[in-house]
């Protein structure tokens, strides 16, 4: 029971960084109808950013702890900016002059702007694995695994507190965005109907970019918390978990923000759980089944809306 | 009036090029300004290393090409592109021309081993000739992802899979049960194609992208087993030892018995080396003389008519499920084909030569040659494999330039090179291609 | 005891199509005779399509049955059948509301594609047409002259190696009916043929339709919205309204019958007689 609840504590904390990914890509089909691609590795460039920022301001663990939340929120901020920029940078120049072109052009040119984007970090930062110190190393405990010492010991940790309480937060204010702004009103329109929204006078291409930035600093947000949690980052981090966001966003409902963020937390606990209970080897496999079996048999996911073949 | 024309679009142009140089300094100011490495002597820790120089050079560059784009291009009335584009071919090959350069690429292809030891001799041709069978073999799998892709309009992002399957099937094969190529090449061809029709059975009603995905999962899938079944495929080790392939039972070795004796030359490790072209070669031709032979029957056209609208389809009694199938089986036929030869080419093989990376590239050849075109495969993959090859000395950057042309000739040329499609069937003689903008790139 | 009662090329029988709490057709039997030409009209959203849908497979009806009666004489049960089975075994074809045709490939191509099953057939399910075996060959050139047979009918043999997005409307519609004659059916169901047509495109239509009907074995039933094509051509008028049938008899009865009109003007029956009077019939 205690090692379960462990599971369950490491699954929601996994899921929650996949949920900040599949925010991503959920906005970006909902509103253009196309899988970009490229969104694992501009969650990767995000955990790089929030990395060279964390050196650069000499942030480590014997950082006095107020200054370290004061640094890590600013680390934050900038971090989901810049990364918002590449985020915006990867629409313009590979999707937006292939708006209204050919199916599979801007599928291609994702596919190559992720290429370029994981060898551009490659090149720049170096191809080895860049180990981070851990920054908070507090647990609460939440069992003393017994009077004889022999059963197993649950820890909660400040990050992972920290990872959850961030991601609750952001979801919060991104779901107020959607629903209730004039950007979130002209986000919904331009996924019903693209031309009838520009005929009204939004502007589709801003719409567009901004879904892109939005889904970009989320990701960067994960990537930092993505740093944070493992301690470990490469150039390659971006292709798995992307894959693996995607299943959550497609586990959900494609296009549903709710929907990316409980298919997230699905697959992260299915992925710990998987580990936890079966092989540590196999769980990418597991991820993918359960990506294969929900487009098969559920396509529209668990929230998302049932598509109706129209003759 | 003309000095105020000229002045706004100065200005313009300046507040253009400084929007871009702004962009650029924020993609920039971190991921190139700064460098966070290991420190090799001091443990794990990460030191910063500081290239403003770098920065400041990306930033002048935008800046200054933009600015001059802006002038001299964009925002002129009268843009010199205007006149240029009249020298430039419009709407890709027209049939003649692809025709003419078909035979002049099947000449040269035929010729090729020949006149590189002519021109370069034995030891110095030997690179060339690698590279081409590379270039042939990739010229293969597109081709094979053509019929897939190209014909049935179904997107597959795990065609690697497939390729796997069939070099680990040569190698299992012959580590086993010691069966030669000539006994695996068909098996290992049939093999590829059974797991082609069962996990192709279960997704292919899915619809565009969707496909792709899941297709990406199985690659995927098969390649994590590859890595993690020690016992049966080696894991990362890979399987070495992989027999080569004789000439009508007549090895590449050296002294009696060998190729080179029995013929009465000199021996030479070159000569496997043509061998090995050739093979490549006879099997990419062969791929391309069944797709083209397949495109007018009945079961090509309904691949095309399934890729045109798959719901006409089964309303003219067509049974798009075996259709599909046929058209998956067939194209990880020739992925299985291919994968063998590249098992006894290599001599070894490990997971990591099958990774989603390769799957991509594949795609991408069929897609920036132009879905459907058998001559556009090639010229893409000569471009981007023979292109890839030269850029060796830039090992760096060579992935990074690869992924950049992707996206250049796409923008570019969002219907690939060869954007034109030849009838099946024709009353008439001179039947004239048509144009890719009617061609519908697959359902979903 | 109508003639389409006598000799039915297809029954329809207690025909329900829900989704979900919707009822788009509800409790629907008629007959389609053989050799007529049958129209199926209604207001905007009475279900028409839905109809033709179960027939040709692409909904499977709720509740009802659908027994198709080939010339032969063998009878299939249609809502038990696969889409593309209906078209293969049973002999039914259609065209659709908005045109599906093979916008990339050539005229003549779209033709060939219809004739898929038996070309399949003769080339041995490929194998044998790949090694050039067997009469594939001669099966070819007969599909050839089928599609060159129907080209002529529909006056485009000139356009035949022209693809097939670059034609007109009017000559898109046609050839997809053509297309849909050369899988041979014995039931052609056509959505809205006359949609979008001009007069002269609708008089050919007409003797399109009239041709087809005599000189094939193939009856035809026709969803229209054209009271003027309704009326000229077909033998047999069945009117629905909200899923359900209102009226059901020959071009005459059809037009003087209360419910109809009553339909049409959006009126209650018992006022008819009154509306009737305003406006002269």
């Amino acid at each position: 029971m205690d090692y379960f609840l462990q599971q369950l504590i490491n699954g929601v904390t996994l899921g929650s960084i996949y949920g900040l990914i599949a925010i991503g890509y959920t906005m970006v089909y909902g509103i253009i109808g196309m899988i970009n691609f490229a969104h694992g590795d501009i969650f990767m460039v995000g955990s790089f950013i929030a990395l060279v920022l964390i050196v650069a301001l000499g942030i480590t663990a014997a950082t006095p702890v107020l200054l370290l939340i004061l640094a890590l929120a600013l680390v934050l901020v900038v971090a989901m900016a810049l990364t918002a920029v590449w985020g915006w940078t990867v629409e313009r120049v590979a999707y937006r002059p292939l708006r209204g072109s050919f199916r599979l052009a801007p599928l291609i040119t994702a596919i190559g702007a992720s290429i370029a984007l994981q060898n551009f970090v490659q090149v720049s930062q170096g191809a080895k694995n860049k180990p981070l110190q851990p920054l908070f190393s507090g647990s609460f405990q939440l069992t003393d695994g017994g009077a004889d010492g022999s059963g197993f010991i649950v820890n909660l940790s400040y990050i992972q507190i920290l990872i959850v309480v961030t991601t609750v937060i952001l979801m919060g204010g991104f779901t107020y965005i959607i629903n209730n702004t004039n950007l979130g009103r002209s986000q919904r329109a331009c996924e019903q109907d693209r031309k009838m929204a520009s005929l009204l006078g939004v502007n589709v291409d801003r719409t567009i970019s901004l879904t892109f930035v939005m889904g970009a600093s989320l990701a960067s947000v994960a990537g930092l918390m993505f740093l944070l949690y493992y301690g470990v980052i490469d150039f390659y981090i971006g292709f798995l978990a992307g894959v693996k966001a995607f299943t959550a966003a497609v586990l959900g409902g494609i296009g549903s923000l709710p929907g990316a963020m409980l298919g997230g937390l699905l697959i992260g606990l299915i992925e710990t759980f998987w580990s936890g209970y079966f092989s540590v080897e196999y769980k990418d496999v597991a991820a993918f089944s359960i990506l294969a079996i929900v487009l098969i048999f559920m396509p529209e996911g668990l929230l998302g809306q049932p598509e109706v073949e129209k003759v | 009036m003309q000095a105020r024309q000229k002045d706004s679009l100065l200005v313009a142009s300046v507040k253009d090029s400084l929007g871009g140089a702004i962009i650029t300094f924020a993609l920039a100011c971190v991921m190139i300004g700064l460098r966070v490495d290991v420190a090799s002597g001091r443990g794990a820790e990460l030191f910063l290393e500081h290239r403003w120089l770098a920065v400041a050079a990306a930033v002048v560059i935008v800046f200054a090409g933009r600015f001059a784009m802006n002038v001299f291009f964009w925002k002129r009335e009268d843009p010199p592109s205007l006149n240029l584009s009249g020298f430039l071919p419009k709407g890709g090959l027209s049939t003649g021309t692809s025709s003419v350069l078909k035979y002049a690429l099947l000449g040269l292809a035929v010729v090729l081993p020949f006149a590189l030891m002519f021109w370069l001799g034995a030891r110095g041709s030997r690179q060339y000739i690698d590279l081409a069978i590379l270039v042939l073999t990739y010229v293969m799998l597109g081709w094979g992802l053509n019929i897939v892709v190209g014909l049935a309009g179904l997107l597959d992002l795990g065609y690697v899979a497939f390729y796997a399957v069939g070099a680990y099937s040569y190698a299992l094969l012959a580590h086993y049960f010691g069966f030669s190529f000539w006994i695996c090449l068909p098996l290992a061809g049939i093999l590829a194609a059974f797991w082609g029709i069962i996990l192709g059975f279960p997704v292919l009603r899915l619809r565009g992208d969707y496909l792709a995905i899941v297709t990406l999962a199985f690659g995927e899938i098969i390649r994590v087993v590859l890595l993690n079944w020690y016992q049966f495929t080696g894991g990362p080790d890979g399987l070495s030892g992989i027999p080569r392939p004789s000439f009508f039972g007549l090895e590449f070795t050296r002294g009696e018995g060998g190729f080179a004796s029995f013929f009465g030359l000199d021996y030479s490790s070159i000569h496997r080396i043509i061998f090995l072209y050739y093979l490549i070669f006879a099997m990419a031709l062969f791929t391309n003389f069944v797709t083209m032979r397949l495109r007018r029957m009945p079961i090509g056209r309904a691949w095309e008519a399934l890729r045109e609208d798959e719901i006409a389809c089964r309303a003219l009694g067509i049974n798009t499920t075996t259709t599909k199938l046929t058209a998956f089986a067939l194209g990880a036929m020739f992925a299985g084909f291919a994968g063998s030869f590249f098992a006894t080419r290599q001599g070894f093989i490990s997971p990591e030569s099958f990774t989603f990376l390769e799957s991509a590239i594949i795609l991408a050849i069929v897609v920036l040659g132009g879905l459907g075109s058998q001559i556009g495969v090639v010229i893409a993959a000569i471009v981007m494999i023979g292109g890839f090859e030269f850029f060796r000395e830039f090992e760096e950057y060579r992935m990074l330039v690869f992924g950049m042309i992707m996206v250049v000739i796409m923008v570019w040329k969002p219907r690939g090179l060869i954007s034109s499609r030849t009838p099946s069937v024709a009353l008439s003689k001179n039947a004239k291609g048509i144009s890719a903008d009617l061609v519908q790139e697959g359902h979903g | 005891m109508s003639s389409w009662d006598n000799n039915p090329v297809l029954k329809v029988e207690h025909l329900t199509m829900r989704f979900g709490g919707l009822t788009a057709i509800n409790d629907l039997s008629f007959n389609i005779g053989r050799g007529d030409i049958t129209a199926l009209i209604g207001p905007n959203g009475a279900g028409k399509t839905t109809v033709f849908n179960c027939i040709t497979g692409f909904y499977k009806p709720t509740e009802g049955r659908l027994i198709m009666a080939r010339s032969g004489g063998e009878k299939h049960l249609l809502e038990r059948m696969a889409d593309f089975k209906i078209t293969a075994d049973a002999k039914v074809a259609r065209t659709f509301q908005n045109i599906r045709l093979f916008g990339g490939m050539t005229i003549l191509e779209n033709l060939m594609v219809a004739q898929h099953n038996p070309l399949m057939v003769a080339s041995n399910w490929t194998i044998g047409g790949l090694l050039g075996l067997g009469g594939y060959k001669k099966s070819n050139v007969e599909a050839i002259e089928t599609a060159k047979y129907w080209l002529e009918r529909i006056d485009l043999i000139d356009r035949a190696d022209k693809p097939a997005a670059d034609l007109s409307y009017g000559d898109q519609r046609r050839l997809e009916i053509a297309r849909a004659m050369c899988t041979g059916p014995e039931l052609l169901c056509l959505d809205e043929p006359a949609a979008g047509l001009n007069p002269k495109e609708s008089l050919e239509l007409n003797t399109l339709l009239q041709y087809i009907r005599k000189e094939h074995d193939t009856s035809v039933v026709l969803i229209e919205h054209d009271m003027s094509v309704v009326m000229e051509i077909s033998d047999h008028v069945v009117v629905l309204d909200y899923g359900v049938k209102i009226s059901d008899g020959t071009p005459d009865f059809v037009k003087n019958d209360p419910h109809v009109i009553a339909a049409y003007l959006g009126v209650e029956d018992d006022e008819v007689g009154q509306v009737e009077e305003e406006v002269g019939i």
